[in-house]
This record gives structure tokens, C-alpha cells and sequence, in this order.
């Protein structure tokens, strides 16, 4: 009990924000309609693609004085990262613009 | 920016460092505000700009202020690096993006969310060898990062495949129990790695087997999951891409990354949750019980099948006052959404009112109906969900189900022993008339019969729905 307590009390900003997140995240999507569940996935999965920033991170500091398994790892992640990041909100901005035109 | 602002826990901070973390404020509220006008027709383009532009500010004081531990910043020859992946990844995004045709949707969803939960993977295994020994709370979210990435890494490319057509089902009794023994493996060698007291750099092995394991685990869990749940599965993987980069967050200590992850994933559920309802089974259900072989369908009369020919089905049409449509995944097989529009508008011509039914599981995705016609240009105002249209069936002339199964199936209501009984669904069976397109006599997804085929009121039309219904427009013409 003791140790749950410790853990709660240590990282409670960390479960807060989680917690805040998770109601955030409930609250913002409840009541979409069904024609949007496709760009709201497409768009929140591009929003998913945050991961980029670690991948900064990574190669941003990453040595380059010798070649690396870590490196390459690194680099790869990064285009993955971008990959999802601009795909995906470029993909959602066009299926948005085929549901807008038709509305003229 | 080098000025040091003061001091917090010990740690001097520079302007740098503050406007850093205040960008993240930004982004996160960017994603927030993007992520809430999303939801609603008309603001969801600007919402997904809004959005877009948290992640590009995001991304660019990254590269300008992040400072590492010792306080130093990204090293130029560093920023060519970044800029030149960005660079590359941001090409071929938007390439893909821009060309893929709007039927291959689903796939390149999935596609694009296995790329995040790839980079959430490897970032988790990047960071691992500079976590300190023992301490729980960072090996604790890099082990989750890199499972949970790992799983949408390749559930995704799974389901990428299944959707392309590229992967077929495979289902066997004993994969329940393989999954399970990999579950419990992979969660048992997470558990192993935080506890363990041995410094990480030493401990290469195990994160390295434990990230084989994910993977497997991944594939197994996606390739017994069949078509109609798919819808299920690729919001449930986007779900988890979102909570992994959370995980990665905490590795970094970074809001935007957590806030941002968090509420992927909480809406990924969400959304995931919603599916499950529309198909009245649990997520559990989903995941372990692949349909089909489990519920022994109703001994019935089977009745007769009754055809209908051309002309005969373009004067019933003409004639009527209500037409409705039932779109499922056959139409997007069969690419027959701009011809579907072509006879609305035939229709509509001739005074018939015409409506699209769409049944929240239609399709492999959330919304993949919707999507599909939105790009045959079929007005918004057509496109009717399920729990509307349904009290108007009896009064609809002519329902015509095109390349739907489950989801007309009258079992759901009238048959206890059905796997999809007491599933919502469109009520084509109350129309006073039903056309059926279908390519032959198969059984749906879920392998049941549906006696829908044999209603009395039920004519088949037999053909790839793409040129049955062109025939139909060519003979409504010509009357």
C-alpha cells in the first residue's frame, strides 16, 4: 500500500496529465458523425506522428563521428515519423476537400 | 536565448529552454483545438490545418532549442541530418498522399499508422541503453513504448495487407491459444526488464528479444481478424500508435508528445468502441473470437431464389417514389460508386427520391462508405445513417443492397443461434420491394446464411455490382 501511495505521490503530475488527456480525448470526439469517423481516424492518427519530435530528439544529438547500427535506426525512425506525420494530414486534408466541393 | 532565466530543482534554465517548452503549450493546444473541429462537418478542414501547423511548430523549435542533458544544443551537421529524413519521409507522405486512389483509403491508413508505431518502436529501442539501472519509471515507459509501438507496427502491416488483398485470413482454433502464450510471453519479458537490476546497456538481449516478440505478437493478433471486423481493428491500432508515443513522451519528459498521444488514444478508443457497438460484440469478442463456424444457424426452409432481370428491375425503379441504397464492401471491390451515383441522379430525374443507408460497419474502416461516395460526389444530405433511415423502411419502395451481407441480415433480429444476432442493422427486409446485387450465392463474411436472399419480397440480380449497375442505368435510359 505504502509503495502505491509512494508511486501515486512521485509521479502524480504524470497521472494527472494522463487522466486530463484521456477525459480531454473522450469529451473532444463524443457525438461525431459517422461520415467524419474516417478523417477524424486519418486526422488523429497524423496527430499521432508527435513520435517525430523523439525522433529529433534522437538524431538531433545522435554521434556522428562513426557509422551505427543506432544511427541508421535513428534516421529511419525519423522518416517513418515524417512519414505519418505529413501523409497522414495530407491524406485527411484531401478525403475533407472531396466532402467540401460537393457542398458548393 | 543562452541567458539563464533562473534556476528550478537545481537545474538552470535558459529563454531558450522556456519559449521550448511554451511551443509545446501551443502544439498541444493545437491538437486539442484541431482535434475538436475535426469532429464537426464544417471546421473539420481548418481543424486538421490547425493541427498540422501544432506539429510543424513543434517539430521546428525542436530542432532550434532542444538542448541535450549536458545542455547542448542540436549540432548543425545534426540539423542536415534531420532536415534531410524530414525531407525524404515528407516526399514520399505526400506523394503517396496526394495520388493513392480514394478506394485504397483504408490501406493507407493503416499503412501510415504502422510508419508511427514503427518510429515509437525504435525510438523505445534507441533510448533503452542510456535508461539508469533501476530506474523503474523510465524503463517502465520505454518497455510499453516499444511494445505497444511495436504491435501497430506490424497489427498494422497486417492489416495493410488484409486490406490490399494482399494477406488472407488465417484462422485456426489453436492461434487463440498461441496468441495468448505470445501475450503473456511478451508482457513477461517487459515485466523481466523493468525489474531487472542489471544496467540496460548490458541487457541489449533481452530488449531485442522482447521487441521480436511484440512484432510476432503484432502479426498473430491481426491475421485471425477477418473483413467486417476490420473497421474495429484499424481504429483500435491507431488507438494504440497514439499511447505509444505517449510512452515515448515520458521518455523525453515532453507535453506535446503526451498530451498528444494520450488523446489519440483516448479518441482512437473511442472511435474503437463505437464499432464494436454497431456490431453488438464486445472488443474482447473482437479480438479472440473470429467469427464464423461458432454460431449453428436455424434449421429453416431455405424458400426459393428469385431472380430479376434488367428490364424488369428498371421499370420497378422507375416507377417508384422511394429508392433507397445499401452500400457494403462489394462496392468498394467493385469500385461502382461513381455508376451508383450515376443512377441516383438518373433517378432523381425522373422524380424517385433516392437515399444512401449507411451502416456504421460498412466497409473495412470507420466511415468507408462515406468516403467512397463523398468521391463520387453523392450530396452529404443522401447519405442517411442507419438509426434514421431504419423507422422510414416500410415506406421505401425499392431497397437495393449492393455488395452487403452481415449487414441486412434480418438473423440479427429473429435467430438466438446466429453469431450476429442482436447486431443493428439497416432494415432492408421491411422495403416493400428488394433488389440484391451480388456476385453469386456466397455467403457473407461471417459465413451465415441470410434469409434475406429468400424473402419473398427479394429479387437477385447476379453480376459484379460495377457493370450490373451500369447495365441498369444503360436500360433506365433507353425506356
Amino acid at each position: 500500500m505504502e509503495q502505491v501511495l509512494q508511486f501515486f505521490f512521485e509521479f502524480k503530475d504524470a497521472i494527472f496529465i494522463i487522466a486530463l488527456s484521456i477525459f480531454l480525448g473522450i469529451e473532444v470526439i463524443s457525438n461525431v458523425p459517422a461520415v467524419l469517423h474516417t478523417p477524424l481516424m486519418s486526422g488523429a492518427n497524423a496527430i499521432s506522428g508527435v513520435i517525430i519530435i523523439g525522433g529529433i530528439i534522437l538524431v538531433g544529438h545522435a554521434n556522428l563521428t562513426s557509422f551505427s547500427l543506432e544511427l541508421v535506426l535513428g534516421i529511419l525512425a525519423l522518416i517513418f515519423g515524417t512519414l505519418n506525420v505529413v501523409g497522414g494530414f495530407a491524406v485527411t486534408d484531401r478525403m475533407l476537400e472531396m466532402f467540401k466541393k460537393k457542398k458548393k | 536565448m543562452d541567458k539563464v532565466l533562473g534556476t528550478l530543482n537545481g537545474m538552470s534554465y535558459t529563454v531558450g529552454d522556456t519559449l521550448l517548452e511554451l511551443s509545446y503549450l501551443i502544439a498541444a493546444l493545437l491538437f486539442v483545438v484541431g482535434l475538436k473541429l475535426l469532429s464537426h462537418p464544417e471546421t473539420a478542414r481548418r481543424g486538421n490545418l490547425w493541427a498540422a501547423g501544432g506539429m510543424g511548430l513543434a517539430m521546428i523549435t525542436t530542432l532550434l532549442l532542444h538542448k541535450n542533458n549536458s545542455g547542448q544544443g542540436i549540432p548543425l551537421s545534426n540539423v542536415w541530418i534531420v532536415l534531410a529524413a524530414i525531407g525524404v519521409g515528407a516526399a514520399i507522405g505526400w506523394m503517396v498522399a496526394r495520388k493513392v486512389k480514394m478506394t485504397a483509403m483504408p490501406q493507407l491508413v493503416s499503412l501510415y499508422n504502422a510508419t508511427g508505431g514503427g518510429a515509437s518502436m525504435l525510438v523505445a529501442l534507441l533510448e533503452y541503453p542510456a535508461a539508469v539501472a533501476g530506474d523503474i519509471q523510465s524503463i517502465l515507459v520505454t518497455v510499453l513504448g516499444l511494445i505497444i509501438g511495436a504491435v501497430a507496427f506490424s497489427g498494422s502491416l497486417v492489416a495493410f495487407g488484409k486490406l490490399d488483398g494482399r494477406v488472407g485470413d488465417i484462422t485456426k482454433p489453436f492461434m487463440t491459444y498461441l496468441n495468448l502464450v505470445l501475450l503473456i510471453a511478451t508482457l513477461g519479458m517487459g515485466v523481466f526488464i523493468i525489474v531487472s537490476p542489471t544496467p540496460p546497456a548490458e541487457m541489449l538481449w533481452a530488449i531485442y528479444t522482447l521487441t521480436a516478440l511484440a512484432l510476432v505478437y503484432g502479426v498473430m493478433f491481426v491475421m485471425p481478424i477477418g473483413g467486417a471486423d476490420m473497421p474495429v481493428v484499424i481504429s483500435l491500432l491507431n488507438s494504440f500508435t497514439g499511447i505509444a508515443a505517449a510512452m515515448a513522451g515520458f521518455i523525453y519528459n515532453n507535453d506535446a508528445m503526451i498530451l498528444g498521444g494520450i488523446l489519440v488514444g483516448a479518441a482512437g478508443m473511442i472511435l474503437t468502441l463505437l464499432m464494436c457497438k454497431a456490431m453488438n460484440r464486445s472488443l474482447i469478442n473482437v479480438i479472440i473470437g473470429a467469427f464464423g463456424g461458432g454460431g449453428v444457424a436455424m434449421d429453416r426452409e431455405h424458400g426459393n431464389i428469385k431472380e430479376i432481370t434488367l428490364s424488369d428491375a428498371a421499370v420497378l425503379l422507375s416507377y417508384s417514389q422511394k429508392v433507397v441504397v445499401i452500400p457494403g464492401y462489394g462496392l468498394a471491390v467493385a469500385q461502382a460508386q461513381h455508376i451508383a451515383h450515376e443512377l441516383d441522379n438518373l433517378l432523381e430525374s425522373k422524380g424517385v427520391e433516392v437515399k444512401y443507408a449507411i451502416h456504421p460497419v460498412a466497409g473495412r474502416m470507420p466511415g468507408h462508405m462515406n468516403v467512397l461516395l463523398a468521391e463520387a460526389d453523392v450530396p452529404y444530405e443522401k447519405l442517411v445513417e442507419m438509426d434514421d433511415i431504419n423507422p422510414d423502411m416500410p415506406n421505401v419502395d425499392v431497397a437495393i443492397v449492393v455488395g452487403a451481407n452481415d449487414v441486412v441480415n434480418p438473423a440479427a433480429y429473429d435467430d438466438p443461434s446466429s453469431p450476429i444476432y442482436g447486431m443493428p442493422i439497416i432494415d432492408a427486409h421491411l422495403a416493400k420491394n428488394i433488389i440484391i446485387m451480388k456476385r453469386g450465392m456466397g455467403k457473407g463474411y461471417a459465413g451465415i446464411e441470410n434469409f434475406l436472399f429468400f424473402n419473398d419480397k427479394t429479387r437477385m440480380l447476379f453480376g459484379d455490382a460495377k457493370s450490373s449497375i451500369q447495365k441498369l442505368v444503360t436500360e433506365i435510359k433507353s425506356m
